[in-house]
Protein backbone atom coordinates (compact mmCIF):
# COMPACT_ATOMS: atom_id res chain seq x y z
CA UNK A 1 0.00 0.00 0.00
CA UNK A 2 2.23 2.59 -1.62
CA UNK A 3 1.00 6.21 -3.32
CA UNK A 4 1.18 4.33 -6.52
CA UNK A 5 -2.03 2.26 -5.31
CA UNK A 6 -3.52 5.43 -7.00
CA UNK A 7 -2.34 4.77 -9.92
CA UNK A 8 -5.55 3.11 -12.09
CA UNK A 9 -2.98 0.80 -13.53
CA UNK A 10 -3.09 -0.91 -10.13
CA UNK A 11 -5.56 -4.27 -9.74
CA UNK A 12 -7.52 -2.94 -7.53
CA UNK A 13 -10.29 -5.09 -6.25
CA UNK A 14 -13.66 -5.31 -8.29
CA UNK A 15 -16.41 -5.82 -5.96
CA UNK A 16 -18.90 -8.33 -7.01
CA UNK A 17 -22.21 -8.95 -5.44
CA UNK A 18 -20.62 -11.66 -2.88
CA UNK A 19 -17.56 -9.51 -1.96
CA UNK A 20 -19.45 -5.83 -1.61
CA UNK A 21 -20.45 -6.28 1.87
CA UNK A 22 -16.21 -6.81 3.03
CA UNK A 23 -15.08 -3.99 0.36
CA UNK A 24 -18.38 -1.70 1.79
CA UNK A 25 -17.06 -2.38 5.68
CA UNK A 26 -13.50 -1.65 4.80
CA UNK A 27 -14.47 1.97 3.77
CA UNK A 28 -15.72 1.98 7.47
CA UNK A 29 -12.64 0.66 9.47
CA UNK A 30 -14.68 -2.83 9.96
CA UNK A 31 -13.21 -6.29 8.89
CA UNK A 32 -16.31 -8.33 7.84
CA UNK A 33 -16.02 -12.05 7.36
CA UNK A 34 -18.54 -14.34 6.70
CA UNK A 35 -19.30 -16.76 9.11
CA UNK A 36 -21.68 -19.82 9.04
CA UNK A 37 -24.88 -19.18 11.18
CA UNK A 38 -25.61 -22.69 11.41
CA UNK A 39 -22.15 -24.56 12.15
CA UNK A 40 -20.01 -21.31 13.06
CA UNK A 41 -17.44 -21.75 10.38
CA UNK A 42 -15.42 -18.59 9.06
CA UNK A 43 -16.04 -18.38 5.39
CA UNK A 44 -12.82 -16.28 3.60
CA UNK A 45 -12.99 -15.43 0.59
CA UNK A 46 -16.63 -14.99 0.32
CA UNK A 47 -18.49 -17.75 -0.90
CA UNK A 48 -22.63 -18.10 -1.51
CA UNK A 49 -22.53 -21.08 0.65
CA UNK A 50 -20.52 -22.42 4.35
CA UNK A 51 -17.50 -24.45 3.04
CA UNK A 52 -18.07 -26.64 5.88
CA UNK A 53 -22.12 -27.37 5.82
CA UNK A 54 -23.29 -26.00 2.53
CA UNK A 55 -25.83 -23.49 4.45
CA UNK A 56 -26.73 -20.66 2.75
CA UNK A 57 -26.93 -19.15 5.94
CA UNK A 58 -23.77 -16.82 5.97
CA UNK A 59 -23.51 -13.84 7.86
CA UNK A 60 -21.42 -11.00 7.48
CA UNK A 61 -19.53 -11.10 10.98
CA UNK A 62 -16.92 -8.05 12.45
CA UNK A 63 -13.31 -9.75 12.61
CA UNK A 64 -11.08 -9.03 15.76
CA UNK A 65 -8.57 -7.68 12.86
CA UNK A 66 -6.09 -8.92 15.33
CA UNK A 67 -3.87 -12.35 14.27
CA UNK A 68 -0.26 -13.26 13.37
CA UNK A 69 1.94 -13.82 10.44
CA UNK A 70 1.31 -17.44 9.02
CA UNK A 71 3.67 -16.70 6.40
CA UNK A 72 5.40 -14.30 4.86
CA UNK A 73 7.83 -13.29 1.84
CA UNK A 74 9.73 -10.09 0.91
CA UNK A 75 8.93 -9.49 -2.56
CA UNK A 76 11.86 -7.82 -4.66
CA UNK A 77 10.71 -8.02 -8.06
CA UNK A 78 7.15 -6.78 -8.43
CA UNK A 79 4.50 -7.97 -10.79
CA UNK A 80 4.04 -4.72 -11.84
CA UNK A 81 6.11 -1.62 -11.89
CA UNK A 82 3.46 0.22 -10.12
CA UNK A 83 4.15 -1.36 -6.86
CA UNK A 84 7.47 -0.13 -5.29
CA UNK A 85 9.86 -3.09 -4.17
CA UNK A 86 10.93 -4.17 -1.23
CA UNK A 87 7.35 -4.83 0.40
CA UNK A 88 5.97 -8.02 2.46
CA UNK A 89 3.59 -10.37 0.85
CA UNK A 90 1.75 -12.51 3.84
CA UNK A 91 -0.55 -15.21 5.22
CA UNK A 92 -2.13 -13.44 8.12
CA UNK A 93 -4.09 -16.21 10.30
CA UNK A 94 -6.90 -13.89 12.22
CA UNK A 95 -7.09 -14.53 16.04
CA UNK A 96 -10.68 -16.56 14.94
CA UNK A 97 -9.00 -18.95 13.25
CA UNK A 98 -9.37 -17.75 9.61
CA UNK A 99 -6.67 -16.49 6.89
CA UNK A 100 -6.28 -14.12 4.68
CA UNK A 101 -3.77 -12.54 1.85
CA UNK A 102 -2.34 -8.93 2.65
CA UNK A 103 0.81 -6.66 3.43
CA UNK A 104 2.65 -6.26 6.11
CA UNK A 105 3.44 -2.57 6.80
CA UNK A 106 5.18 0.02 8.87
CA UNK A 107 7.59 -2.59 9.41
CA UNK A 108 11.01 -3.03 8.87
CA UNK A 109 12.17 -6.14 6.37
CA UNK A 110 13.94 -7.34 8.64
CA UNK A 111 11.34 -7.77 11.53
CA UNK A 112 9.05 -9.63 9.89
CA UNK A 113 8.60 -13.16 11.01
CA UNK A 114 5.90 -15.65 11.17
CA UNK A 115 4.10 -15.60 14.38
CA UNK A 116 4.87 -11.58 14.79
CA UNK A 117 1.62 -10.64 16.11
CA UNK A 118 -0.39 -8.15 13.79
CA UNK A 119 -3.31 -6.02 13.87
CA UNK A 120 -5.54 -4.87 11.18
CA UNK A 121 -5.35 -0.66 9.38
CA UNK A 122 -6.84 0.44 6.49
CA UNK A 123 -6.04 2.86 4.03
CA UNK A 124 -8.41 4.30 1.65
CA UNK A 125 -7.19 4.44 -1.64
CA UNK A 126 -10.15 5.91 -4.06
CA UNK A 127 -14.06 6.94 -3.44
CA UNK A 128 -14.86 3.26 -3.45
CA UNK A 129 -11.96 0.89 -2.25
CA UNK A 130 -10.39 0.69 0.88
CA UNK A 131 -7.43 -1.97 1.17
CA UNK A 132 -6.69 -3.80 4.85
CA UNK A 133 -2.74 -4.08 6.12
CA UNK A 134 -1.89 -5.44 8.77
CA UNK A 135 1.15 -3.42 10.96
CA UNK A 136 3.22 -5.37 14.10
CA UNK A 137 0.76 -5.38 17.13
CA UNK B 1 7.83 -54.97 -9.23
CA UNK B 2 7.35 -55.27 -5.98
CA UNK B 3 3.49 -55.50 -5.31
CA UNK B 4 0.74 -56.21 -7.94
CA UNK B 5 -0.88 -53.85 -9.69
CA UNK B 6 -4.66 -53.02 -9.84
CA UNK B 7 -6.80 -53.11 -12.63
CA UNK B 8 -6.81 -50.25 -14.63
CA UNK B 9 -7.94 -49.10 -18.02
CA UNK B 10 -4.60 -46.92 -17.94
CA UNK B 11 -2.81 -50.62 -18.62
CA UNK B 12 -4.47 -50.77 -22.31
CA UNK B 13 -2.86 -47.27 -22.90
CA UNK B 14 0.43 -46.39 -24.54
CA UNK B 15 2.39 -43.07 -25.81
CA UNK B 16 3.96 -44.14 -28.96
CA UNK B 17 4.80 -40.53 -30.09
CA UNK B 18 6.54 -37.33 -27.73
CA UNK B 19 7.77 -34.56 -29.68
CA UNK B 20 9.40 -31.08 -28.72
CA UNK B 21 9.02 -27.84 -30.96
CA UNK B 22 12.01 -26.07 -30.90
CA UNK B 23 11.78 -24.10 -27.61
CA UNK B 24 13.18 -20.13 -26.91
CA UNK B 25 13.39 -17.07 -25.00
CA UNK B 26 11.44 -15.73 -28.25
CA UNK B 27 10.29 -17.58 -31.07
CA UNK B 28 10.31 -16.03 -34.45
CA UNK B 29 7.39 -17.99 -35.60
CA UNK B 30 3.62 -17.73 -35.74
CA UNK B 31 2.21 -19.33 -32.91
CA UNK B 32 -0.37 -21.74 -35.59
CA UNK B 33 2.99 -23.28 -37.15
CA UNK B 34 4.77 -24.03 -34.03
CA UNK B 35 1.43 -26.00 -33.24
CA UNK B 36 1.68 -27.63 -36.58
CA UNK B 37 4.98 -28.38 -36.17
CA UNK B 38 3.96 -30.22 -32.77
CA UNK B 39 1.78 -32.11 -33.86
CA UNK B 40 3.23 -33.71 -37.14
CA UNK B 41 6.54 -33.75 -35.55
CA UNK B 42 4.62 -36.13 -32.75
CA UNK B 43 3.05 -38.16 -35.27
CA UNK B 44 6.27 -38.42 -37.26
CA UNK B 45 8.08 -39.71 -33.82
CA UNK B 46 4.83 -42.33 -33.60
CA UNK B 47 5.70 -43.20 -37.50
CA UNK B 48 1.92 -42.75 -37.83
CA UNK B 49 0.36 -39.97 -40.03
CA UNK B 50 -3.09 -37.53 -39.73
CA UNK B 51 -5.32 -40.16 -40.93
CA UNK B 52 -4.53 -42.67 -38.32
CA UNK B 53 -5.67 -39.98 -35.67
CA UNK B 54 -9.31 -39.86 -34.52
CA UNK B 55 -8.54 -38.80 -30.88
CA UNK B 56 -7.49 -34.91 -30.41
CA UNK B 57 -6.54 -32.64 -28.07
CA UNK B 58 -4.70 -29.24 -29.65
CA UNK B 59 -4.69 -26.08 -28.46
CA UNK B 60 -2.56 -22.96 -28.62
CA UNK B 61 -2.21 -20.38 -25.63
CA UNK B 62 -2.03 -16.97 -26.88
CA UNK B 63 -4.65 -17.18 -29.54
CA UNK B 64 -6.85 -19.45 -27.42
CA UNK B 65 -7.29 -22.08 -29.73
CA UNK B 66 -9.37 -24.73 -28.20
CA UNK B 67 -9.90 -28.61 -29.55
CA UNK B 68 -12.85 -28.21 -31.68
CA UNK B 69 -11.38 -25.16 -33.54
CA UNK B 70 -7.83 -26.82 -33.81
CA UNK B 71 -9.56 -29.68 -35.97
CA UNK B 72 -10.56 -27.48 -38.26
CA UNK B 73 -6.82 -26.81 -39.56
CA UNK B 74 -6.74 -30.31 -39.67
CA UNK B 75 -10.03 -30.92 -41.45
CA UNK B 76 -10.60 -34.02 -39.25
CA UNK B 77 -13.63 -35.55 -38.34
CA UNK B 78 -12.36 -37.04 -34.72
CA UNK B 79 -14.46 -39.65 -32.67
CA UNK B 80 -12.96 -37.81 -29.73
CA UNK B 81 -11.80 -34.46 -28.32
CA UNK B 82 -10.57 -33.57 -25.39
CA UNK B 83 -10.26 -30.94 -23.13
CA UNK B 84 -7.92 -31.13 -20.21
CA UNK B 85 -4.33 -30.08 -20.11
CA UNK B 86 -1.23 -31.28 -18.94
CA UNK B 87 -0.85 -35.13 -17.18
CA UNK B 88 -4.46 -34.74 -16.99
CA UNK B 89 -4.87 -34.67 -20.50
CA UNK B 90 -2.87 -38.14 -21.05
CA UNK B 91 -4.91 -39.93 -18.51
CA UNK B 92 -8.08 -38.18 -20.26
CA UNK B 93 -7.14 -39.51 -23.69
CA UNK B 94 -5.74 -43.10 -21.97
CA UNK B 95 -9.25 -43.51 -20.59
CA UNK B 96 -11.13 -42.55 -23.96
CA UNK B 97 -8.66 -44.72 -26.09
CA UNK B 98 -9.26 -47.90 -22.95
CA UNK B 99 -13.33 -47.01 -23.42
CA UNK B 100 -13.06 -47.28 -27.23
CA UNK B 101 -14.53 -43.68 -27.85
CA UNK B 102 -11.47 -43.22 -30.10
CA UNK B 103 -8.10 -45.46 -31.17
CA UNK B 104 -5.20 -43.22 -31.45
CA UNK B 105 -5.29 -39.25 -29.64
CA UNK B 106 -2.78 -36.20 -30.63
CA UNK B 107 -2.36 -34.36 -27.72
CA UNK B 108 -0.41 -30.85 -28.71
CA UNK B 109 -0.44 -27.29 -27.75
CA UNK B 110 2.10 -24.62 -28.49
CA UNK B 111 2.97 -20.87 -27.03
CA UNK B 112 4.34 -17.87 -28.99
CA UNK B 113 4.51 -14.31 -28.15
CA UNK B 114 2.27 -14.54 -24.77
CA UNK B 115 5.05 -12.50 -22.62
CA UNK B 116 7.31 -9.96 -24.66
CA UNK B 117 6.47 -6.62 -21.66
CA UNK B 118 9.28 -7.23 -19.63
CA UNK B 119 8.78 -4.06 -17.38
CA UNK B 120 5.67 -6.68 -16.05
CA UNK B 121 6.35 -10.40 -14.90
CA UNK B 122 5.04 -12.87 -17.39
CA UNK B 123 1.13 -12.21 -17.76
CA UNK B 124 0.16 -15.56 -16.30
CA UNK B 125 2.32 -15.30 -12.96
CA UNK B 126 -0.41 -12.31 -12.60
CA UNK B 127 -3.63 -13.27 -10.50
CA UNK B 128 -6.46 -11.34 -10.71
CA UNK B 129 -8.29 -12.13 -7.95
CA UNK B 130 -9.94 -8.96 -5.53
CA UNK B 131 -8.41 -11.00 -2.64
CA UNK B 132 -5.25 -11.61 -4.04
CA UNK B 133 -3.45 -8.85 -6.66
CA UNK B 134 -4.11 -5.68 -4.98
CA UNK B 135 -1.29 -7.38 -2.73
CA UNK B 136 0.86 -7.42 -5.09
CA UNK B 137 1.04 -11.25 -4.62
CA UNK B 138 2.42 -12.94 -7.60
CA UNK B 139 3.58 -16.34 -8.33
CA UNK B 140 6.62 -16.47 -7.29
CA UNK B 141 5.23 -15.05 -3.86
CA UNK B 142 2.13 -17.47 -3.80
CA UNK B 143 5.20 -20.62 -3.52
CA UNK B 144 7.23 -18.33 -1.59
CA UNK B 145 4.57 -18.89 1.43
CA UNK B 146 4.65 -22.37 1.36
CA UNK B 147 8.27 -22.60 0.66
CA UNK B 148 8.70 -20.01 4.01
CA UNK B 149 6.23 -21.98 6.18
CA UNK B 150 8.07 -25.28 5.43
CA UNK B 151 11.45 -23.65 6.30
CA UNK B 152 10.02 -22.30 9.46
CA UNK B 153 8.58 -25.95 10.57
CA UNK B 154 11.37 -28.15 9.47
CA UNK B 155 14.62 -26.03 9.45
CA UNK B 156 14.55 -25.94 5.24
CA UNK B 157 17.00 -23.77 4.04
CA UNK B 158 17.97 -21.76 0.91
CA UNK B 159 21.37 -23.91 0.23
CA UNK B 160 18.83 -26.72 0.18
CA UNK B 161 16.90 -24.66 -2.33
CA UNK B 162 20.09 -24.00 -4.57
CA UNK B 163 21.00 -27.42 -4.45
CA UNK B 164 18.13 -28.86 -6.24
CA UNK B 165 18.17 -25.37 -8.77
CA UNK B 166 21.56 -26.28 -9.73
CA UNK B 167 21.55 -30.06 -9.85
CA UNK B 168 18.21 -29.17 -12.64
CA UNK B 169 19.99 -26.57 -14.48
CA UNK B 170 23.17 -28.22 -15.01
CA UNK B 171 20.90 -31.09 -16.64
CA UNK B 172 19.78 -28.05 -18.81
CA UNK B 173 22.99 -27.30 -19.86
CA UNK B 174 23.94 -30.61 -21.08
CA UNK B 175 20.34 -30.86 -22.89
CA UNK B 176 21.13 -29.31 -26.67
CA UNK B 177 17.29 -28.65 -27.33
CA UNK B 178 17.44 -26.35 -23.70
CA UNK B 179 17.00 -22.68 -23.93
CA UNK B 180 19.73 -22.45 -20.98
CA UNK B 181 21.68 -25.01 -22.83
CA UNK B 182 25.61 -24.58 -22.01
CA UNK B 183 24.44 -22.65 -19.11
CA UNK B 184 25.95 -24.22 -15.98
CA UNK B 185 25.40 -23.04 -12.35
CA UNK B 186 26.59 -23.60 -9.10
CA UNK B 187 24.32 -23.28 -6.23
CA UNK B 188 26.61 -20.27 -5.21
CA UNK B 189 25.25 -18.95 -7.71
CA UNK B 190 21.88 -19.85 -7.13
CA UNK B 191 22.33 -17.75 -4.21
CA UNK B 192 24.05 -14.95 -5.37
CA UNK B 193 21.34 -14.57 -7.73
CA UNK B 194 19.09 -12.08 -7.27
CA UNK B 195 16.23 -12.25 -4.89
CA UNK B 196 12.72 -12.11 -6.92
CA UNK B 197 10.13 -12.90 -3.48
CA UNK B 198 11.84 -14.55 -0.47
CA UNK B 199 13.27 -16.68 -0.12
CA UNK B 200 13.56 -17.27 -4.12
CA UNK B 201 16.62 -16.07 -5.76
CA UNK B 202 15.96 -15.73 -9.83
CA UNK B 203 17.77 -18.71 -10.33
CA UNK B 204 15.12 -20.89 -7.84
CA UNK B 205 12.46 -19.59 -10.28
CA UNK B 206 11.18 -21.12 -13.54
CA UNK B 207 12.11 -19.36 -17.19
CA UNK B 208 9.79 -18.14 -19.25
CA UNK B 209 9.94 -19.08 -23.05
CA UNK B 210 7.93 -19.94 -25.85
CA UNK B 211 7.41 -23.14 -28.00
CA UNK B 212 5.04 -26.47 -28.45
CA UNK B 213 4.84 -30.01 -27.77
CA UNK B 214 2.88 -32.83 -28.52
CA UNK B 215 2.40 -36.30 -27.24
CA UNK B 216 0.40 -39.57 -29.50
CA UNK B 217 -1.20 -41.96 -27.34
CA UNK B 218 -3.08 -45.18 -28.84
CA UNK B 219 -3.98 -48.57 -27.43
CA UNK B 220 -1.24 -51.55 -26.58
CA UNK B 221 -2.99 -53.74 -29.31
CA UNK B 222 -2.86 -50.70 -31.91
CA UNK B 223 0.95 -50.36 -30.95
CA UNK B 224 2.08 -53.64 -31.83
CA UNK B 225 1.97 -52.71 -35.63
CA UNK B 226 4.33 -49.96 -35.28
CA UNK B 227 7.88 -49.41 -35.65
CA UNK B 228 8.76 -47.77 -32.24
CA UNK B 229 9.10 -48.73 -28.78
CA UNK B 230 6.00 -48.11 -26.63
CA UNK B 231 6.02 -46.65 -23.30
CA UNK B 232 3.47 -47.80 -21.02
CA UNK B 233 0.97 -46.10 -18.89
CA UNK B 234 1.41 -47.87 -14.87
CA UNK B 235 -0.90 -45.48 -13.19
CA UNK B 236 -2.15 -41.79 -11.92
CA UNK B 237 -3.50 -39.80 -9.92
CA UNK B 238 -5.18 -35.77 -10.57
CA UNK B 239 -5.13 -33.75 -7.15
CA UNK B 240 -7.21 -30.49 -7.02
CA UNK B 241 -7.70 -28.60 -4.42
CA UNK B 242 -9.44 -25.36 -5.80
CA UNK B 243 -8.84 -22.36 -7.81
CA UNK B 244 -5.17 -21.33 -8.30
CA UNK B 245 -4.42 -17.79 -6.99
CA UNK B 246 -7.68 -16.93 -5.43
CA UNK B 247 -7.26 -17.82 -1.87
CA UNK B 248 -4.79 -17.83 0.70
CA UNK B 249 -2.02 -20.26 0.28
CA UNK B 250 -1.75 -21.91 3.70
CA UNK B 251 0.72 -24.62 4.26
CA UNK B 252 -1.44 -26.65 6.80
CA UNK B 253 -4.69 -26.64 4.50
CA UNK B 254 -2.84 -27.40 1.33
CA UNK B 255 0.40 -28.29 1.82
CA UNK B 256 0.09 -32.47 1.24
CA UNK B 257 -1.23 -31.78 -2.09
CA UNK B 258 -0.37 -34.68 -4.49
CA UNK B 259 0.13 -37.14 -1.46
CA UNK B 260 -3.43 -38.46 -2.69
CA UNK B 261 -2.38 -38.69 -6.38
CA UNK B 262 0.85 -40.30 -5.62
CA UNK B 263 -0.75 -43.31 -3.77
CA UNK B 264 -2.82 -43.94 -6.85
CA UNK B 265 -0.84 -43.97 -9.16
CA UNK B 266 1.59 -46.24 -7.38
CA UNK B 267 -1.34 -48.24 -6.38
CA UNK B 268 -2.42 -48.84 -9.67
CA UNK B 269 0.68 -49.84 -11.23
CA UNK B 270 1.98 -51.72 -8.06
CA UNK B 271 4.92 -50.02 -7.19
CA UNK B 272 6.30 -48.25 -4.73
CA UNK B 273 8.56 -45.29 -5.01
CA UNK B 274 11.99 -47.19 -4.70
CA UNK B 275 11.22 -48.81 -7.83
CA UNK B 276 11.34 -45.37 -10.11
CA UNK B 277 14.62 -44.69 -11.55
CA UNK B 278 13.94 -41.08 -12.70
CA UNK B 279 11.75 -38.37 -11.69
CA UNK B 280 10.42 -35.67 -14.18
CA UNK B 281 9.38 -33.93 -11.18
CA UNK B 282 7.44 -30.77 -11.96
CA UNK B 283 10.19 -27.67 -11.08
CA UNK B 284 8.38 -23.98 -11.26
CA UNK B 285 9.89 -23.25 -8.22
CA UNK B 286 13.12 -25.62 -6.68
CA UNK B 287 11.24 -25.78 -3.29
CA UNK B 288 8.64 -27.48 -4.98
CA UNK B 289 10.68 -30.44 -5.82
CA UNK B 290 11.65 -30.62 -2.21
CA UNK B 291 7.61 -30.41 -1.17
CA UNK B 292 6.80 -33.39 -3.74
CA UNK B 293 9.55 -35.70 -2.69
CA UNK B 294 7.82 -35.80 0.76
CA UNK B 295 4.23 -35.90 -0.76
CA UNK B 296 5.17 -38.66 -3.12
CA UNK B 297 6.95 -40.56 -0.54
CA UNK B 298 10.36 -40.43 -1.31
CA UNK B 299 11.13 -39.18 2.09
CA UNK B 300 9.11 -38.34 5.31
CA UNK B 301 7.72 -34.89 6.21
CA UNK B 302 10.32 -32.34 6.60
CA UNK B 303 13.31 -34.85 5.32
CA UNK B 304 13.42 -33.42 1.74
CA UNK B 305 16.07 -30.76 2.78
CA UNK B 306 18.27 -33.19 3.55
CA UNK B 307 17.27 -35.63 1.02
CA UNK B 308 18.63 -33.84 -2.28
CA UNK B 309 22.11 -32.46 -0.13
CA UNK B 310 23.20 -36.30 -1.00
CA UNK B 311 22.94 -35.55 -3.98
CA UNK B 312 20.40 -38.74 -4.61
CA UNK B 313 18.43 -36.48 -7.79
CA UNK B 314 21.90 -35.46 -9.62
CA UNK B 315 22.47 -38.19 -12.70
CA UNK B 316 24.77 -40.11 -10.54
CA UNK B 317 22.72 -40.12 -8.09
CA UNK B 318 19.79 -42.95 -6.98
CA UNK B 319 16.54 -40.10 -8.17
CA UNK B 320 17.76 -38.77 -11.19
CA UNK B 321 15.53 -35.59 -11.25
CA UNK B 322 13.93 -33.47 -13.94
CA UNK B 323 16.60 -34.68 -16.72
CA UNK B 324 15.82 -32.14 -19.41
CA UNK B 325 16.46 -28.93 -17.72
CA UNK B 326 12.51 -28.88 -17.03
CA UNK B 327 11.37 -25.27 -16.29
CA UNK B 328 14.62 -23.78 -14.87
CA UNK B 329 16.09 -24.48 -17.67
CA UNK B 330 14.24 -26.21 -20.48
CA UNK B 331 11.51 -24.26 -21.33
CA UNK B 332 8.26 -23.09 -19.48
CA UNK B 333 5.72 -22.42 -22.75
CA UNK B 334 2.28 -21.83 -21.91
CA UNK B 335 0.72 -25.45 -21.78
CA UNK B 336 3.50 -27.06 -23.39
CA UNK B 337 5.84 -27.64 -20.59
CA UNK B 338 2.94 -29.39 -18.90
CA UNK B 339 3.56 -32.19 -21.49
CA UNK B 340 6.75 -31.74 -21.15
CA UNK B 341 6.82 -33.97 -18.16
CA UNK B 342 5.74 -37.34 -19.63
CA UNK B 343 7.84 -36.22 -23.01
CA UNK B 344 10.85 -36.07 -21.18
CA UNK B 345 10.06 -39.17 -19.19
CA UNK B 346 9.41 -41.14 -22.62
CA UNK B 347 12.54 -39.73 -24.29
CA UNK B 348 14.52 -41.20 -21.32
CA UNK B 349 12.95 -44.47 -20.70
CA UNK B 350 13.61 -44.77 -24.79
CA UNK B 351 17.18 -44.24 -24.08
CA UNK B 352 16.93 -41.19 -26.66
CA UNK B 353 19.58 -38.79 -24.43
CA UNK B 354 22.73 -37.87 -24.77
CA UNK B 355 24.66 -40.28 -23.05
CA UNK B 356 25.46 -38.08 -19.92
CA UNK B 357 21.83 -37.16 -19.45
CA UNK B 358 20.82 -40.65 -19.47
CA UNK B 359 19.89 -42.37 -16.74
CA UNK B 360 21.14 -46.36 -17.40
CA UNK B 361 18.98 -48.86 -17.34
CA UNK B 362 15.56 -46.92 -16.96
CA UNK B 363 12.38 -49.00 -16.39
CA UNK B 364 10.25 -46.87 -14.12
CA UNK B 365 9.90 -42.73 -14.14
CA UNK B 366 7.01 -40.58 -12.47
CA UNK B 367 6.23 -37.34 -13.81
CA UNK B 368 4.33 -34.79 -12.30
CA UNK B 369 2.80 -31.27 -12.93
CA UNK B 370 1.41 -28.62 -10.31
CA UNK B 371 2.61 -27.45 -6.89
CA UNK B 372 1.12 -26.54 -3.72
CA UNK B 373 1.05 -22.47 -4.33
CA UNK B 374 -1.51 -23.44 -7.22
CA UNK B 375 -3.39 -26.12 -5.09
CA UNK B 376 -3.20 -29.31 -7.38
CA UNK B 377 -0.67 -32.06 -8.37
CA UNK B 378 -1.26 -34.70 -10.68
CA UNK B 379 1.30 -37.59 -10.99
CA UNK B 380 1.87 -39.74 -13.91
CA UNK B 381 4.06 -43.41 -14.22
CA UNK B 382 5.29 -44.59 -17.26
CA UNK B 383 7.38 -47.45 -17.76
CA UNK B 384 9.19 -49.53 -20.69
CA UNK B 385 6.94 -52.54 -19.05
CA UNK B 386 3.15 -53.10 -18.94
CA UNK B 387 1.81 -52.94 -15.34
CA UNK B 388 2.23 -56.63 -13.98
CA UNK B 389 -1.77 -57.03 -13.10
Amino acid sequence: MNDSHRDNLMPLPQPTALSRPHWDACREGVLLVQRCAQCATYVFIPQPCCTNCQSAELKWVPSSGRGRVYSYSVVHRAPRPQFKVPYIVAVIELQEGWYMLSNVLECPMDDVAIDLAVTVRFKPINDDITLPYFVPA
Amino acid sequence: MTRRASRSPLHDVVIVGAYNTRQAKQLDLDEIDVLLDAVHGALASAGLTLADVDGFNVTSSTQRLHSRQAVMLFGAQPSWTGSDIGIPAVIEAALAISAGLCQTAVIATAQVAAHRDNAKTAPWTRPGNEFVACWGLFTPAEFALMARRHMHLYGTTEQQFAEVAATIRNNGARHPQACHYGKFVTAEDVLHSRMVADPFHLLDCAMTSEGGAGLVLTSVERAQDLDVQPIYLLGGGTDKQGMAYVTAPVWDKFGQVGRRAAQQAFAQAGLTPSDVDVLELYDPFSFEVIRQLEVFGFCGPGEGGDFVMDGQLRMDGKFPAVTNGGLLSFSHAGLAQLLQKPISAVQQLRGEYPPELTVKDARVALTSNGGSGALFTDVLLLGTQRAAA
